[in-house]
């Protein structure tokens, strides 16, 4: 009889962490830098996430190659020349939300969040801090942020003849649709 | 008692191990291993004279400008060669990303010429492992020039010639990618009885990179044909060359002893041999333009 109470309560816990797992494995992650001379704009959606609600963590995982571009050659250089992503494949985001108290998972709506952490582009990490919206609807919760980021940081040398054609600030947009992860 | 304070403990670990797991171990549980192309083996649809396992994605048009000049043992009258430029031009489009086409004219013998590229397997390593790439292309040249006896009754298949070409690739790694390069080619008419109809060739070439944007490039053709009896010297094409990319352009400079720039010119009518000087220097310039977005 002890026993198997013992393995409901253990049921339940597992449960009760699993509940509080959100997991998304087609999430946005865009980019966007406008000069006069190009526009250029890369975007993935197949960006895997997963949020964790008890502990406001988040991480993202988008590979390189998953980045998709009006030019295909625009495509081979992002990943040959800038991102290198036979080297470096991956591209991560391991952070916290820093307000977690202001959100209420219990109620749908739209909750402003902000967000710390590291972001790893080209094997380099740096930490970030940006502000974002947490959406909680029913049957899941969405995120969206907008940040900028400077390639340079991430050691992703431009060469002087396109400098003109690649903004310094990348526009970075995300947008994640999260649902409960369940086991499987 | 004690056995409830143990169970109360192993649950105490369990929950304690789950809770610290790592998210990042949990996406990648959850992603299946992914099917990774293999991209960029070179970065030019050629190698230097010859087509590289390279085609256009769809909707990309490349126009391309080639030069060979003279010979550059003919001295500093002729300017090594410079004096004298064959040029070719052609408008190559990938219609699947697949499927790639092209068209071309050349002042070497009048040639027009058009080719088919097709992509029939593609390098990759992840959920679908993949050795190397491989293509065929096939391509059809019309010399247009008048004819040399008016007298004979001529016809329009003679202008024709044929090639057909199987492309093996493989990057090795981020620097080194090397092809070879089976091929065929068919003459309808060829100048006199000792040369033959059909020729065997198999190429080589490979790539360096040096920097970035910087390659090394090698290509060699062995012609299998028994060279000796034909009415011309024929000798085995060889080229080395530079690629330079700077966004949508790449230029190739290029050493070569052959001057033609269509597979049925370098590998069947390559009258220089490297060992006297007879040495080419040209370039091909790319430039793509995309056409229809994706």
């Amino acid at each position: 009889m002890k026993r198997i109470i013992f393995f409901f309560f253990f049921l339940n816990i597992v449960f009760a962490v699993n509940g509080q797992k959100y997991m998304t494995k087609n999430g946005f992650i865009g980019f966007y830098s406008h000069t006069p001379m190009e526009d250029i704009k890369g975007d993935n959606n197949q960006v895997a996430g997963v949020l964790d609600i008890s502990t406001g963590e988040m991480v993202f995982q988008a590979l390189i190659k998953s980045f998709h571009f009006d030019r295909a050659l625009m495509e081979e250089h992002f990943n040959e020349n800038y991102l290198e992503s036979d080297k470096f494949p991956k591209s991560s985001f391991k952070g916290k939300i820093t307000n977690l108290s202001s959100v209420d998972f219990s109620k749908t709506g739209i909750y402003n969040v902000t967000v710390e952490g590291d972001l790893t582009i080209h094997d380099v990490t740096n930490k970030i801090s940006t502000k974002g919206t947490l959406e909680v609807v029913t049957g899941g919760i969405n995120a969206n942020s907008k940040f900028n980021i400077i390639p340079e940081d991430y050691k992703i040398n431009i060469p002087g003849v396109v400098r003109e054609k690649i903004n310094k600030n990348l526009e970075v947009t995300v947008t994640m649709k999260y649902t409960p992860l369940e086991k499987k | 008692m004690r056995r409830i304070s143990l169970s109360v403990l192993f649950i105490l670990v369990c929950f304690g191990v789950f809770a610290q797991e790592d998210l990042m171990n949990l996406l990648n549980e959850n992603n299946p291993k992914e099917i990774n192309f293999t991209t960029a083996t070179f970065k030019s649809t050629r190698i230097l004279n010859g087509h590289s396992i390279e085609r256009m994605p769809a909707g990309q048009l490349d126009v391309r400008i080639s030069h060979r000049f003279g010979r550059i043992n003919t001295g500093a009258y002729e300017f090594f060669g410079l004096d004298q430029a064959n040029m070719h031009l052609s408008l190559e489009y990938g219609i699947f990303n697949w499927l790639m086409v092209g068209v071309g004219r050349g002042n070497y013998e009048k040639t027009f010429d058009g080719f088919t590229k097709f992509s029939i397997l593609r390098q990759s390593s992840g959920a679908k492992s993949m050795p190397v790439s491989l293509s065929v292309l096939t391509s059809v040249a019309m010399n247009s020039l008048k004819w040399p006896d008016q007298t004979r009754t001529n016809y329009f298949s003679s202008r024709l010639s044929y090639v057909g070409q199987v492309l093996i690739a493989r990057k090795f790694n981020q620097a080194f990618s090397f092809q070879l390069t089976p091929s065929y080619v068919h003459r309808n008419l060829v100048s006199t009885e000792l040369d033959p109809n059909d020729l065997y060739a198999l190429g080589a070439g490979g790539r360096l990179k040096l920097t970035k944007r910087i390659s090394l490039n090698a290509e060699y053709y062995y012609l299998a044909n028994p060279k000796s009896y034909m009415s011309q010297q024929i000798y085995n094409p060889l080229s080395v060359g530079i690629d330079i990319e700077t966004g949508g352009h790449v230029f190739q400079f290029i050493f070569t002893n052959s001057v033609a720039m269509i597979e049925k010119g370098f590998i069947g009518e390559t009258t220089g041999s490297w060992a006297k000087g007879d040495i080419h220097f040209g370039f091909n310039i790319s430039r793509v333009f995309t056409l229809k977005k994706h």
